[in-house]
């Protein structure tokens, strides 16, 4: 359905080890403009390690990063391809937990800001307009996640649920070009995870972003993923949309064992 | 009852230049995890250089801004030369470098300068003055006060600013920084900046009482148990053990001094200390590191 798009990032024979361990082996994968797509996998297959390469946290040992149509250097900073309109979430969490769910949100548009220190404090009355219209957006993605009431709640003190809500704003708020999500359900009840899911679809569908997830739960990922990508022990088994995986031998082998099939 | 506020009001404006030299540490731990054995002999660089340039005839203010000029020139040096390519690696080994960078500063500054003791004169009068029926040094209170609104400063900056909150970001958490796209080594260096002026003020403070020397850098240990108290990552924690700490002796010296024969004022801030540490291992502000195992 997407042959006629460029792709927003494509990876290209992805390989990468840790000491002995072959953590990804030869994966490409494509992700278009406007999709939802869901990278799965048992445990161990290298899911993280792959939106990790992504976010430029590791550098490949083989194999190149695409995105938006120009090659990645390799000496590219992680904070520099957050820079280029790639955002993400963490699979155990990783918020300023010594500020408030606003803060949290405000940092997360920091790169979009464009004054700097001694702008700030040149042009003072610049800066602060500048503040202001972020802050527009900021609380529009506030009221979007419905977080109103606890945006001054230090986040050290919300539950874990609201703490990945924060997370996920944090993310939203930097406008990505693409949004990785490590597990944003991990560790949910259900109607917490039908929320997050309810978010993830609208962000896409109303607000137009591009997400790539990874997720555990199957139901979840078949209902709101446009294609997805299996991994098992750092080898990609399978690609296409959920129903031809949901059909393919090879990933029911991976899930359920041998005996499974 | 006079009497009893004097030595407290004394004590607090001592206090707070121990809050002033705790300060540099602080930001740096909270920044990057290391503990900074350096911050001491950054005081001392400061002061040498301050005197430096004024005995080249530079007036004040830019004898000021050259010193700065130096202490930014030292945090860039440090942070991309010798801790970047440490970043990843376990905090000792930061740890041990900013041991070596000590002797580095200490060795380059008075090589430059040279070793004797010079006097930091100001024009800042030392004369007791009475406010509101209390006996003070000028002294005290011009530093208390320069110290006071140099920390109002640092907190509007990290609350207020951009980026202020970056760095607050960083200290928090470097993974999450990076993914926000704030580049952790350029904050650092930021910081570091920072503490460069903080020690600065410090250094002034500390040369014009006892004269710029060697002992300057030994400030340092005056900020351990004001470290300890406040809890290492706490920028609120420190300022105001620091007050505590100089209250502390101060009244301890005056008060229970003489039925132990005096001197308590060198070792009092350390009994503090220990127990502080024995109920609050982090500190009295400082965050508490609960790992599940």
């Amino acid at each position: 359905m997407n042959e006629h798009k460029e792709p927003i990032l494509r990876a290209e024979n992805i390989s990468i080890s840790f000491g002995g361990l072959q953590a990804l082996n030869d994966i490409s994968l494509e992700i278009y403009p406007g999709e939802i797509m869901g990278i799965i996998g048992p445990n161990g297959a290298g899911k993280t390690t792959m939106l990790n390469i992504i976010n430029g946290f590791y550098k490949p040992d083989k194999g190149r990063i695409i995105f938006e149509g120009k090659e990645r250097p390799r000496k590219m900073k992680p904070n520099q391809i957050a820079a280029q309109g790639i955002a993400r979430t963490f699979q155990n969490l990783a918020i300023f937990s010594g500020m408030s769910a606003l803060g949290n949100i405000m940092v997360g548009r920091t790169m979009m800001m464009h004054s700097n220190l001694f702008s700030q404090a040149l042009y003072w009355k610049f800066s602060q307009k500048e503040e202001i219209e972020h802050r527009e957006v900021v609380e529009r993605i506030i009221d979007f996640l419905q977080i109103e009431n606890i945006r001054r709640t230090p986040a050290s003190m919300l539950p874990y649920g609201l703490r990945k809500r924060v997370e996920l704003a944090r993310a939203l708020a930097a406008e990505p070009k693409l949004l990785l999500l490590d597990e944003p359900m991990a560790g949910m009840n259900l109607e917490e995870k039908e929320d997050i899911a309810r978010f993830v679809l609208d962000a896409n569908e109303e607000l137009g972003y591009t997400i790539a997830l990874i997720e555990h739960d199957m139901g979840v990922v078949m209902d709101i993923c446009d294609s997805i990508v299996v991994l098992d022990f750092g080898e990609k088994i399978a690609e296409g949309t959920p129903d031809e995986v949901k059909a393919d031998p090879k990933v029911i082998k991976a899930y359920l064992g041998e005996t499974g099939v | 009852m006079g009497f009893f506020l004097e030595v407290l009001v004394t004590g607090l404006l001592v206090g707070i230049m121990y809050s002033l030299v705790a300060l540099g540490f602080a930001l740096i731990f909270k920044a990057s995890n290391v503990f900074n054995m350096a911050q001491g002999d950054m005081s001392l660089l400061a002061g040498l250089a301050l005197v430096g340039f004024l005995e080249l005839h530079f007036p004040l203010w830019l004898a000021l801004v050259c010193t700065i000029a130096i202490m930014t020139i030292l945090a860039y040096t440090t942070v991309f030369i010798v801790l970047k390519p440490l970043v990843a690696r376990p905090p000792i080994m930061l740890f041990m470098a900013t041991f070596g960078l000590a002797y580095m500063i200490q060795g380059i500054g008075q090589s430059i300068w040279g070793t004797q003791a010079k006097g930091l004169d100001l024009g800042i009068p030392d004369i007791p003055v009475t406010i509101g029926g209390l006996f003070m040094s000028t002294f005290d209170l011009t530093f208390g006060g320069v110290a006071g609104i140099l920390v109002a400063i640092l907190v509007w900056f990290f609350h207020k600013t951009r980026t202020g909150r970056a760095l607050r970001a960083v200290s928090d958490d470097h993974e999450a920084a990076l993914s926000v796209g704030i580049p952790l080594l350029k904050a650092w260096a930021v910081t570091w900046v920072i503490a460069g002026i903080v020690a600065v003020v410090a250094g002034i403070a500390w040369g014009t009482r006892m004269g710029v020397q060697f002992s300057i850098s030994y400030i340092a240990l005056k900020a351990l148990p004001v470290l300890i108290i406040g809890g290492l990552d706490s920028i609120s924690g420190v300022i105001i053990a620091g007050l505590v700490v100089g209250a502390g002796e101060n009244l301890a010296e005056v008060f229970i001094g003489p039925y132990v024969g005096g001197g308590i004022q060198t070792f009092f801030p350390y009994l503090i200390a220990l127990l502080v540490l024995y109920f609050k291992p982090y500190g009295l502000f400082g965050k508490e590191i609960i790992e599940r195992v």
